[in-house]
């Protein structure tokens, strides 16, 4: 191998056998056994079952092969049932592979769950020895680890107390710590920090960057979560249906897993049985949304969302006014441009209506467009809408990296308007 | 970083591959998962470890009254309670392995299926973990053996006494190599589970563990002694009580079998661990 290489593996596969594994007791199975073995036909097969239903194999990982280098961090992400924890299993030798091969230099350290095997009448002090030793560390590595590992997992206090007294957060705080103090060259990482409270899952992230960059450890990172891979990760890998479909960049990584078509999705079509959640039809029938002259739905700091939606009348309107709702991810309301009146028509005619929306205070990110007609009775009614249809994502980018980087944790509206009136002190 | 150890994982794997040198590395965590159940089992009872010491004094009292007073089962001029420990220690150890072995996959499922260690720690463990239970009812039981010879009674302990180490080791190993032969077949097949306690308290009675085997009838002493176990138990208590006899053929043959089951325990073991938490 490789002397650079840290990880290698050729070939690897990994198959299940689906359905029950055997009936559960010996006598069927031998009687089974037995029938087979005459030519009969297996007096347990369930009637209608197709013959060989219980014997079919699934495959969860298939040749797939990856060389990884000291330092890196690898993120591994994909849909439910891809195999990405299949290969973490291989990998620290929780099962082994149907075929294939998987070489390492170096000990893993898995915390494919952090806290296993923790008892709980054991101290938290007991117990740091306990897990350490089953993570494959000896007592002298932990004596010299033990007020590293206690001072990070800010359970001082409670340190002799048995861990069965612990709150379920200080008890993963106190796994964490553990496992985040491995001697180990390679380290995996299962969902591990989607644990502890949010201050404590940052100090997580921050270690793991520690470990991999000042201590050239090896990360392996499963998650969903795009804005820790983002965080930790140097190189991602896409695995789908049991094979890698992309290997490399971050960036491109979640934009193929996440993205998906919608990348290009600048069109929206409204037909029947289409609609992305329940409308109510009375004055008009929205029948496209589209960012006209673009090909993307990425828009980047300085430009404007050219957005034409066409639609028909249902029955004569005098006046009708158009809000266009703008809401993050999750469907929470940002902002709304509203427009008072965009006129009437006919029963049956078409309108079609081009708008620019000045995005610009909005941060970096990906947002639901929804749009909603609505009417006005007289000028101290409410509004009542009438329409309501969502469709498109507007991709925000920057183009420029001036300034501070602004995170999405601090909001989604970039507020501009501050101005320093006085500077300077007595 | 230079002396960093390349492990590789292959598909195939040998029958017989015990990695002794890892299993060194882990001895920490063998002896923190005795200390671990240790405390656990006698967390927040009143008496503590002292429960060691009643269960078996209990069991024998309840044996000598039974089979002794009420069944009248004669026990070769040797004090009954004395007879009913020796069987009662020895047996209780022999059968506490083979049912913490015999719990070794489906018992510790949960942790196998997040985390590698070598899979042999567990049972390792449990055998130092009974073995202290062990030597601490012996010491209870030597400890009456010298009294009742101080008072007169009819107790012989002799030279045999230097073999019972051995013995005590062939126990323990013939117990985990049965727990883990059950132990790899019940990630397939549950019901030997549930067969594991009829089964041992079977096997108790054809082991002379509660009756001399010079009471069997005709005939039936020499088919007893082809139990693994038997020739154990009685050695253990020729050798401390002097009754009945040092059947030294049979002992071989129970030895002979004892590395056979071993050996096949940890074959099957080995090819178990590898992928069970697919299957449990």
């Amino acid at each position: 191998m490789d002397k650079d290489c840290v990880i290698k593996t050729e070939h690897l596969k990994k198959q299940y056998t689906l359905g029950v594994i055997g009936s559960g007791t010996l006598r069927r199975d031998l009687q089974s056994w037995y029938a087979k073995k005459r030519g009969r036909t297996d007096p347990n097969r369930i009637i209608g079952a197709r013959e060989y239903e219980k014997g079919e194999i699934f495959t969860a990982l298939e040749d797939f092969n990856i060389e990884i280098k000291r330092g890196e961090r690898v993120g591994i992400i994909g849909p439910n049932g891809a195999g990405k924890s299949t290969f973490l299993k291989l990998i620290s030798r929780i099962t082994s592979p149907t075929e294939g091969k998987i070489t390492y230099r170096g000990r893993v350290a898995s915390m494919l769950e952090v806290g296993t095997g923790f008892s709980g009448e054991l101290t938290g002090r007991e117990n740091i020895y306990l897990n350490g030793a089953i993570l494959g560390m000896t007592r002298a590595e932990v004596d010299g680890k033990i007020d590293e590992i206690i001072s990070f997992s800010e359970c001082e206090e409670f340190i002799d107390t048995p861990v069965k007294r612990y709150s379920s957060g200080m008890f993963v705080k106190l796994a964490f710590a553990v496992a985040a103090h491995l001697d180990a060259e390679i380290l995996i990482m299962d969902e591990v920090l989607a644990v502890g409270d949010v201050k404590f899952q940052k100090k997580c992230i921050a270690k793991m960057r520690d470990l991999a960059v000042d201590e050239n450890r090896t990360v392996l990172y499963v998650s969903h979560n795009m804005s820790t891979i983002q965080e930790l990760c140097s190189r991602c890998v896409v695995l789908d249906h049991g094979k890698k479909i992309f290997d490399g960049d971050v960036d491109e990584a979640i934009k193929l897993y996440v993205g998906g078509e919608d990348d290009e999705l600048y069109s929206y079509e409204y037909v029947d049985g289409k609609y992305k959640e329940k409308v109510r039809r009375q004055y008009v029938n929205l029948t496209r949304a589209k960012f006209y002259g673009r090909t993307t739905s990425f828009f980047y700091d300085d430009e404007q969302v050219p957005l034409e939606l066409t639609w028909t009348y249902l029955r004569d309107v005098e006046r009708i006014g158009l809000r266009v709702e703008i809401s993050d991810t999750r469907h929470y309301p940002i902002t709304a441009f509203v427009i008072d009146n965009v006129g009437g028509g006919k029963k049956d005619e078409e309108r079609s209506l081009r708008l620019k929306l000045d995005i610009s205070s909005l941060a970096t990110g990906i947002y639901c467009v929804r749009y909603v007609f609505f009417v006005c009775w007289n000028k101290e009614s409410l509004p009542e809408s009438v329409e309501i249809a969502s469709g498109l994502t507007i991709r925000k980018r920057l183009r420029t990296d001036g300034g501070p980087r602004w995170q999405r944790a601090w909001g989604s509206v970039v507020s501009k308007g501050v101005e320093i009136v006085e500077n300077g002190g007595d | 970083m230079s002396n960093e150890k390349i492990t590789v994982i292959e598909a195939k794997h040998k029958l017989f591959s015990i990695n002794f040198k890892e299993l060194l590395h882990y001895r920490d965590l063998i002896f923190l998962f005795v200390k671990r159940d240790l405390v656990n089992s006698y967390k927040q009872t009143v008496l503590g470890p002292i429960w060691i010491l009643i269960n078996p004094l209990l069991s024998t009292g309840v044996f000598t009254i039974i089979f002794g007073v009420i069944a009248g089962i004669p026990t070769d001029g040797v004090p009954p309670f004395l007879f009913y420990m020796s069987g009662n220690v020895l047996w209780g150890f022999f059968s506490s392995n083979l049912n913490k072995g015999a719990g070794t996959f489906l018992g510790n499922a949960r942790i196998f299926g997040k985390v590698y260690f070598p899979r042999l720690v567990i049972p390792i463990a449990n055998m130092i973990f009974n073995f202290i239970n062990f030597a601490l009812q012996s010491v209870v039981f030597i400890i009456l053996v010298v009294a009742y010879a101080l008072a007169g009674a009819e107790v012989h302990p002799n030279l045999l006494i230097l073999l019972t180490p051995l013995l005590v080791l062939q126990t323990a190993l013939l117990g985990m190599g049965i727990g883990l032969i059950v132990s790899s077949i019940t990630t397939k097949y549950r019901d030997l589970n549930i067969l594991v306690s009829f089964g041992i308290s079977l096997l108790m009675y054809i082991t002379p563990v509660v009756y001399p085997i010079s009471k069997a009838p005709l005939g039936l002493g020499t088919a007893l002694l082809l139990n693994p176990v038997a020739p154990i138990v009685e050695t253990y208590r020729y050798a401390f009580l002097g009754s009945g006899a040092f059947h030294w053929v049979y002992w071989l043959v129970s030895v002979a079998v004892t590395a056979l089951i071993l050996v096949f325990g940890l074959v099957v073991f080995n090819k178990v661990e590898k992928n069970f938490i697919d299957t449990v």
